[in-house]
């Protein structure tokens, strides 16, 4: 009994970890054409599903496409000698004629045009917007678990806890389009520029991780032993002092914890941020211009992506799988061992 | 000479019909430890919490009757149930410092933890903040084994260790009443026997009030006690009188330990 009991608990554990291994192994599988064909480079490339015509190299394409035309020559050539045996001087006229009329149509070819896929403006964009939301969600998050855990009155702040535990309930699609029709013309209106622009998708994400950082940080805060906050009034401390000086010091771990959780959500959230970020495939130049998210580029181009261009979608998948678990590692790793 | 003088009072929790304290007298005297003893829910901490108004962190109290405090400057006492406002409060609980049931450092360095108590009173100078430090902890009796680790957490001092730290951050800010609630019941012997060397030691600047569980403890250190029972103060006599002669029947029967 005591044996099937470890089994089964080591078992589910390991299920994550080869959850986690089996999908890091699928991206790359599927991103490999991608990764084979621009490597590296593929991060810092401003350019995608972009038409380029290059000029390949002069020599070695005259070399494979002399080996072509001498297969089709061979090829046509029995072709010819089946159907008429009888005027082969004039299939070896024939013959020149069609050399030169398919170099002419080589040679045509030879500026043929590439498409081109880069990361660089969904990376950008991915990471501004999270950025926005973290910088504007943050400090009123503090302000909200301060208040809810140390301020408010116990009948106040129970209808309060209740309403943000539900805005975190509310799926992002309905963000997405209460920021599309009710939010971004008041952000357009006050800022200027575009409706849909990185500060748009920015805030609503901000307000979607926000009851997540202030329930998992008020919960932390209350967790604050009362004996020790008495013990700092009781030192001669005032409301603020103990909560800069005891309270968040205490809670410090939870509070990184929120925002880790917090960055997760932002740095995936797709449906909100596909309406109001604006899709197009272009850098950022101001706070309120229009550019693309991972996400929302990988959600809008499936449908019709073949080939290279479905095989960068993955490599996309695959940068942003990485992405995420950087940034949650180190800060696990590093501010919760500060922290502690 | 009493530094704190407590007439008629009574004490009632918000939500609750009848008070916690009823008709509460007592002194507690200058440069003396006075213990309060009764078994459990009998109201020693919640007199005790009186004393510096803790309970005002939860609103909803009712307090009737005097509590009053000796100024220092003019002698003259005060009733500190009239505080309203919140530098009132502050200047109270600096006055009165208090130590709890658990050890409570705060999270932060040992330096830190005993200079705290400075600093919000508002006191930035560094060597006069380095130069009281090593003074508390000295009375504290805490610096020979905190002195080079100063910079390191106070959550690292054993448990002993951490309650003498917050004894010295009370000590630190010179209060002239300091509250002991129970400040031993969560320590081993070696310790206790360490901190209540520290409150005779420390009775010759301050005037203690010390609620306890175990009566050998009072018996020991205090100079004074007080037997409360269900809300009431029993007795309130010299320690050596309580011990060896109370007048009241339920004192002697709680310290001969026939109940409690």
């Amino acid at each position: 009994m005591e044996k099937i009991f470890r089994n089964l608990s080591l078992s589910s554990a390991s299920l994550v970890f080869i959850i986690l291994i089996g999908i890091f192994i699928t991206l790359f599988l599927a991103s490999k054409d991608a990764i084979n064909e621009f490597g590296i480079g593929f991060i810092t490339n401003p350019n995608w599903n972009k038409e380029i015509s290059i000029e390949i190299d002069a020599k070695s394409s005259n070399e494979t496409i002399k080996n072509s035309k001498v297969n089709e020559i061979e090829d046509f050539n029995l072709e010819s000698d089946l159907f008429s045996d009888e005027d082969d001087i004039m299939i070896d006229d024939e013959d020149d004629i069609i050399i030169d009329e398919d170099d002419m149509l080589f040679n045509e070819d030879i500026k043929t045009t590439f498409t081109d896929y880069g990361a660089l403006v969904p990376i950008v964009g991915t990471i501004l917007t999270t950025l926005i939301a973290l910088i504007f969600a943050l400090p009123i998050a503090m302000g909200i678990a301060v208040f809810l855990s140390e301020i408010a009155p116990k009948n106040i702040a129970y209808p309060i806890g209740i309403a943000i535990e539900l805005l975190a309930a509310i799926p992002s699609i309905i963000f997405g389009m209460w920021g599309l029709y009710y939010f971004a013309p008041i952000i357009a209106d006050l800022v200027g520029g575009y409706q849909v622009s990185l500060l748009t998708a920015g805030l609503v994400l901000g307000v979607m991780i926000l009851p997540f950082m202030a329930a998992i940080t008020r919960d932390s805060m209350n967790t604050t032993p009362d004996v020790l906050k008495e013990s700092a009034y009781a030192m001669g401390a005032t409301k603020f002092e103990v909560i800069k000086d005891i309270i968040f010091p205490y809670s410090k771990v939870g509070i990184i914890g929120s925002i880790i959780l917090a960055l997760g959500r932002a740095l995936g959230e797709t449906m909100a941020v596909a309406f109001l970020i604006g899709s197009i495939f272009a850098l950022p130049t101001a706070i309120n211009s229009p550019t693309i998210s991972i996400p929302v580029a990988m959600a809008n181009n499936f449908g019709e992506a073949s080939g290279l261009g479905e095989s960068s979608l993955f490599y996309l998948a695959l940068i942003l799988f990485v992405i995420s678990f950087t940034i949650i590692s180190i800060a696990k790793l590093y501010f919760l061992k500060k922290a502690s | 000479m009493p530094v704190m003088n407590i007439k008629d009072f009574s004490f009632t929790y918000p939500g609750v019909d009848h008070p916690s304290l009823k008709n509460i007298n007592m002194k507690i005297r200058k440069n003396k430890i006075t213990a309060l003893i009764g078994p459990s829910g009998c109201g020693k901490s919640t007199l005790l919490r009186s004393m510096n108004r803790i309970h005002d962190l939860y609103p909803g109290n009712k307090y009737d009757g005097i509590i009053e405090l000796l100024k220092a400057d003019t002698q003259k006492m005060e009733n500190i149930l009239d505080i309203k406002k919140e530098n009132e409060f502050i200047q109270l609980r600096q006055r009165v410092g208090m130590i709890f049931q658990k050890p409570t450092p705060f999270p932060m360095s040992i330096f830190d933890n005993v200079a705290y108590g400075l600093k919000i009173a508002g006191i930035k100078d560094k060597s006069e903040l380095e130069g009281r430090v090593e003074k508390a902890l000295k009375d504290g009796a805490l610096w020979k084994e905190v002195q080079d680790r100063l910079n390191k957490s106070a959550m690292g001092l054993s448990g002993g260790q951490q309650q003498r730290l917050c004894i010295a951050r009370a000590v630190a800010v010179k209060p002239e009443v300091i509250l002991f609630d129970e400040p031993t019941s969560a320590l081993d012997p070696i310790s206790t026997g360490a901190i209540e060397e520290l409150l005779v030691e420390l009775k010759k600047d301050v005037s203690i009030a010390i609620v306890t569980h175990n009566m050998q403890q009072a018996s020991r250190i205090s100079d004074y006690t007080a037997f409360m029972y269900l809300g009431d103060l029993i007795e309130f006599d010299k320690t050596e009188n309580i011990f060896l002669n109370p007048k009241e029947k339920q004192t002697e029967d709680y310290i001969t330990g026939r109940f409690g």
